[in-house]
């Protein structure tokens, strides 16, 4: 029994080790949205609090914990205070899979691939129960659109990540990092990693796919009946499910841990470094479409996804299916 | 082994309470979030027994995709609180029809297990191998060969249910104006932009 509870010690030691740099990270990242996004806009973007306003998020978090939290009279109260938990949760839990280095992963199970894709179908979970646990017009509007958009966009996804498993040949994330390490697949996959990318910004409910909290129509959406430490947590579990996303492209097109280049000088920088740049480097570009492209309208979002993301990324599984098999290079199962 | 199954009884116990729950709960949403609670702890015991592609693939369809509908058409539907006159009415034709389907569904699972049971080669393969291959390679090496055409017919009796389903709820609405992206982008100054002379005192019509 001391054998197994040494084990249960160890491993939540090693998971509050992977929490808090996330949840640093998330907050560093929330900065770095608002910097970016203000420097598009030839404003300053948070530079008053701490050194270049790097701890504007803390400042925020400590105001939200102060803050009262309301529940409304109508609302269905159970629900309603288990949304944002299950948001928050969701979106730290499929961490656990996520390879930071060959070694450096909290479980390093087969399926990780599905795992992560599971998990990231749940989050709709906490958007459906808070906006309908609200009682409220907005919330609910907000709620069926985020909850039909992000439905939408994981067929697509699943879709690509079937491409990238064919040349892979292998559910586990580490395998899918090993097999880029002559290749990366963004080379090969370049229009899946475009469609990847979209399909991402839609099902974090980022710009231009905001419609769940478009401001102009539904107030702040699922989360308008939302205050003090619950909307906090709605908002940090958004970051942390987009931080996800870029570590999925990462993991998926951009080699994952593996060097740019596997040369002498290059090679020498430990892996989580190349890891947390490239996730660096997707969310670079997460920010800046957030500040350069207007919103879409609901039916145009609907239909690039069932339209032409669907079709698209179905012909081009065709397509590395035909491609694989004609050249023999389709992985092979040692038996 | 006791960690095990302690985990075992864990998620079972939670997958049969949430399994009455659901059946027994007087408000519809919460039927439905129950049952997804019972689907994730079948996941988990999926997962338990070894067969982690088949407890993702639970959790991907049926949490992911199709709870997510249940959920939408009880919100939508506004069911709100069940009374109770399915066991109360007078006219309560609801009991012997449920009756029937449980005894059919009970006489089908006696008939699986049974022969499964007693038949030994009831599930051979001459591709089933038990050797150090991951579950999901296994699956796929015994699902595409011998059950080929089982899946393939599968695969097409999904097709026409959602045909089938696309047919039935399909309606052609009269008077909903529709954007056509080619026509859009194709429109040049020319064929947009037209001058008018308005009479006075009379208006003119434009967009028909």
């Amino acid at each position: 029994m001391t054998e197994y509870l040494q084990i249960l010690g160890q491993e939540i030691y090693k998971i509050i080790f992977l929490l808090i740099p996330i949840l640093v990270s998330v907050a560093m990242i929330v900065w770095l949205d608002r910097r970016v996004w203000g420097l598009v806009q030839k404003r300053r973007g948070p530079n008053v609090v701490g050194p270049f306003g790097l701890f504007q998020t803390l400042a925020d978090a400590l105001k939200y914990i102060f803050k009262e939290i309301i529940i409304p009279a109508s609302a269905n109260k159970a629900v309603f205070i288990l949304a944002p938990i299950v948001t928050m949760t969701l979106a730290l839990v499929a961490w656990a899979v996520i390879p930071m280095s060959e070694d450096l992963v909290l479980a390093d199970i087969n399926v990780g691939i599905l795992y992560l894709f599971a998990v990231s179908s749940l989050g709709v979970y906490g958007i459906i129960m808070g906006g309908w646990a609200s009682n409220s017009k907005y919330p609910f509007l907000g709620a069926i659109r985020s909850a039909a958009q992000m439905v939408s966009y994981e067929v697509s996804i699943g879709i690509i990540i079937i491409n990238v498993l064919l040349c892979v040949g292998s559910l586990n994330l580490n395998d899918i990092v090993l097999a880029q390490k002559d290749l990366w697949y963004v080379i090969p996959l370049f229009p899946m990693f475009v469609i990847f990318f979209i399909s991402a910004l839609a099902e974090t409910n980022r710009p231009p796919f905001d419609l769940p909290e478009a401001e102009a129509e539904l107030v702040a959406g699922y989360q308008t009946e939302y205050s003090g430490m619950m909307y906090a947590m709605f908002w940090l579990g958004e970051y942390a499910n987009i931080l996800l996303m870029c570590a999925m492209g990462s993991i998926l097109f951009l080699g994952g841990w593996l060097p740019i280049m596997d040369i002498y000088p290059i090679n020498l920088i430990p892996s989580p470094v190349w890891m947390i740049l490239k996730i660096l480097f997707l969310f670079l570009l997460f920010a800046l479409i957030k500040a350069i492209v207007p919103r879409y309208r609901y039916d145009q979002l609907m239909r690039l996804g069932w339209k032409i993301f669907l079709p698209f990324s179905l012909i081009y599984l065709v397509l590395t299916a035909s491609f694989l098999f004609y050249f023999d290079k389709l992985p092979k199962v040692d038996i | 082994m006791i960690v095990h199954s302690i985990f075992f009884y864990f998620f079972s116990v939670i997958a049969i309470f949430s399994s009455l729950m659901v059946i027994t709960s007087r408000s519809t949403i919460n039927s439905v979030f129950f049952l997804i609670l019972d689907f994730i702890s079948i996941g988990c015991l999926f997962i338990m027994v070894g067969a982690e592609f088949l407890g993702m693939i639970l959790l991907i369809v049926y949490v992911g995709a199709v709870a997510v509908l249940f959920l939408f058409v009880v919100m939508m539907l506004n069911v709100a609180e069940q009374k109770q006159s399915w066991f109360i009415g007078k006219k309560s034709t609801h009991i012997p029809t449920g009756l029937i389907v449980s005894v059919l569904i009970l006489l089908e699972l006696l008939v699986v297990v049974g022969g499964w049971k007693y038949k030994e080669d009831l599930m051979s393969s001459s591709t089933l191998l038990l050797s150090d291959v991951s579950n999901t390679h296994q699956l796929g090496l015994v699902m595409y060969t011998d059950y080929i055409l089982y899946f393939q017919l599968a695969g097409i009796v999904l097709l026409l249910a959602m045909i089938g389903a696309i047919l039935l709820t399909f309606r052609e609405r009269i008077g909903v104006k529709k954007q056509s992206y080619i026509n859009q982008i194709s429109r040049n100054p020319s064929t947009a932009v037209e001058l008018i002379k308005v009479k006075s005192n009379q208006g003119v019509k434009i967009d028909d």
